[in-house]
């Protein structure tokens, strides 16, 4: 199984001084993030376009183009990118030029994003929400298929046999569809073909294994030609050596994180004793040790059959050293226990029931 | 009225799936309408909630004791008070701005439900679910008795039906609260320190100013 980290572009405190790093050092961070990431031999990382002081990871390419020319195996994308408020000629390009930067390491996750602060950004409404969406995504598939491209729209001029260039390395680029749950959103990838994201940030992990099963069954339903068809789930998560370290460090910076998107959005402050049945067993977070962690992975792999597991990690102004560790840690002990447990699943025969 | 058999739920996303989960495990017979075709939802429900039938809108809304409302906001139009008339009706919708846009008619009102009864006028309009989390809704249904029920609160105008729905709140897995009137909604709205937070019956009922006792 394919494991990653993603992000978006987290500020960060310095422990010793107490002072918030600025916008700009978090890009930096980002880059720095992404190179250890490929050194530790982790599959993928993305990164989620935000506009706020708190994540201003905006302009995900520019950095996701830093680390393609500074790193070597791993699969760069987007978690994801706001394709309502976007120009899906200008998303294509710029990915279709990271794609050729990284000879072909170049992924999209196409989503609404929970974050919404590029609408008033942008100068769209988010009344038009679904329709925005159901047009650019359109609009993004078609450029995928072929370099020129006559299509029209409601929100974006018409293109006439418009030429769109670069061509993607490989043919096309992975298009993946993210989702927080709607199970109308797991019918729609499986009807255009794509793979699915799935984002699950709290509450029992398990509980979307049933919307795998309904997508692998949608998928077969509909047979489209050529259909890429992969689970991915995103999930917060933090490793520490030390299982209860881990989770008392990372507590506070997603106590920190929640409050103050709480305090925006009208909902109260995490309470230790929900992160804690959470961050444990078929919890959504996966914060704890290595062993715990990959366990919970290979338990979740059970349920759903997920083909890749990737993980915020930088919530709540986490240090850059904590953030950097965790990485080191997904890669060099998460990774193998993982490897090693599904390896030994796949040899196993089969149980009867 | 005699106790509901059939729950009807308008809307098939993260939230009205919830509910059907809940009420099929609690014995209800449940029926979902959503704007997808009836085919991609019976082919959706057969994994998410499995049991429940899908059907149109107006079969539902004919053919339901309880109608809950599920659907996106700014949809709320698109329901016909005749339809609704003398039904109990849930309103499980919140009005959020900041995610879903600016809706006029929805600003500086004390609770979202006014305008949901004033267009369904006839309808016995109730508020609940609303301040809870879909995923709460699987995960912290608890058997009677048990000390982490959480609790849930219902506001509306129809007595009658208050009481109708507490029993089947009861049933779903949570410790129903009477608040009163509708108006009594604006205190498990949104940014109050009773929306998402984890409280059981007593807590709710002194957040709510609810004599114990009741």
């Amino acid at each position: 199984m394919e494991l990653g980290v993603y992000s978006f572009g987290d500020v960060q405190r310095n422990p010793e001084t107490g002072e918030l790093g600025s916008t700009a050092e978090a890009q930096r961070n980002l880059l720095e993030a992404i190179q250890l990431a490929d050194q530790v031999g982790l599959d993928y990382f993305g990164i989620g376009e935000h506009h706020t002081r708190e994540m201003p990871a905006s302009a995900a390419t520019v950095i996701l183009g830093a680390a393609a020319a500074t790193t070597k195996n791993i699969l760069l994308g987007s978690a994801v990118t706001v394709l309502s408020t976007d120009d899906p000629v200008r998303v294509f390009q710029q990915f279709a030029t990271l794609d050729a930067l990284s000879n072909g390491r170049a992924e999209i996750t196409a989503g609404r994003g929970s974050s919404t602060e590029s609408f008033p950004l942008f100068g769209h409404s988010l009344n038009d929400y679904d329709d925005l969406y159901a047009e650019k995504l359109d609009l993004l598939l078609r450029l995928n298929e072929s370099e020129s491209i006559t299509w029209e729209g409601k929100f974006r001029p018409a293109l006439n046999e418009a030429l769109v260039v670069p061509r993607p390395e490989n043919g096309k680029l992975p298009i993946w569809l993210a989702t927080g749950g709607n199970p109308n959103s797991t019918v729609r990838a499986a009807i255009a073909g794509l793979p699915v994201s799935y984002a699950i940030i709290g509450g029992d992990a398990e509980r979307f294994a049933p919307l795998a099963n309904l997508y692998r069954q949608a998928v077969e339903q509909v047979k489209v030609p050529g259909a890429d068809v992969r689970i991915s789930v995103a999930s917060p998560g933090f490793i520490g050596t030390d299982a209860q370290a881990a989770k008392d460090l990372w507590w506070n910076h997603y106590h920190e994180a929640f409050r103050a998107l709480g305090e925006i959005r009208g909902f109260p402050a995490p309470q230790r004793a929900g992160f804690d049945r959470d961050a444990n067993g078929k919890g959504a977070l996966f914060v704890g040790s290595p062993e715990e962690i990959a366990e919970r992975i290979v338990a979740l792999h059970g349920a759903m059959g997920h083909d890749r597991h990737f993980f915020q990690m930088d919530l709540g102004q986490l240090a850059q050293k904590d953030f950097l560790s965790s990485i080191e840690l997904l890669g060099t002990k998460v990774k193998p226990l993982v490897d090693a447990a599904l390896a030994e699943k796949a040899e196993a025969p089969a149980e009867t029931v | 009225m005699t106790e509901p058999k059939v729950i009807g739920i308008l809307g098939a996303g993260r939230v009205g799936t919830a509910i059907a989960r809940r009420a099929l495990a609690a014995g209800y017979e449940v029926r979902i309408a959503s704007s997808r075709p009836a085919s991609e939802i019976a082919l959706v429900l057969q994994f998410v909630a499995p049991g429940a039938v899908a059907a149109s809108a107006a079969e539902v809304m004919e053919a339901s004791d309880i109608v809950i409302l599920a659907l996106p906001l700014s949809k709320y139009r698109s329901l016909d008070p005749a339809a609704l008339k003398d039904k109990i009706v849930v309103d499980a919708m919140n009005y959020w701005a900041q995610t879903d846009g600016t809706l006029p008619e929805f600003e500086g009102v004390p609770t979202s439900s006014a305008v949901i009864a004033d267009h369904l006028a006839g309808a016995r309009l109730l508020r609940a679910f609303n301040h809870l989390g879909y995923h709460e809704m699987d995960g912290e249904a608890r058997p009677v008795g048990d000390p982490e029920r959480r609790a849930m609160a219902i506001a509306g105008d129809d007595k009658g039906a208050r009481a109708v729905l507490a029993r089947v709140i009861d049933r779903l897995g949570f410790d129903p609260v009477d608040a009163g009137p509708l108006d009594a909604a604006r205190g498990f709205a949104i940014g109050t320190p009773v929306f998402g937070a984890p409280l059981g019956r007593k807590e709710l009922q002194a957040a709510l100013g609810v004599p114990l006792a009741a």
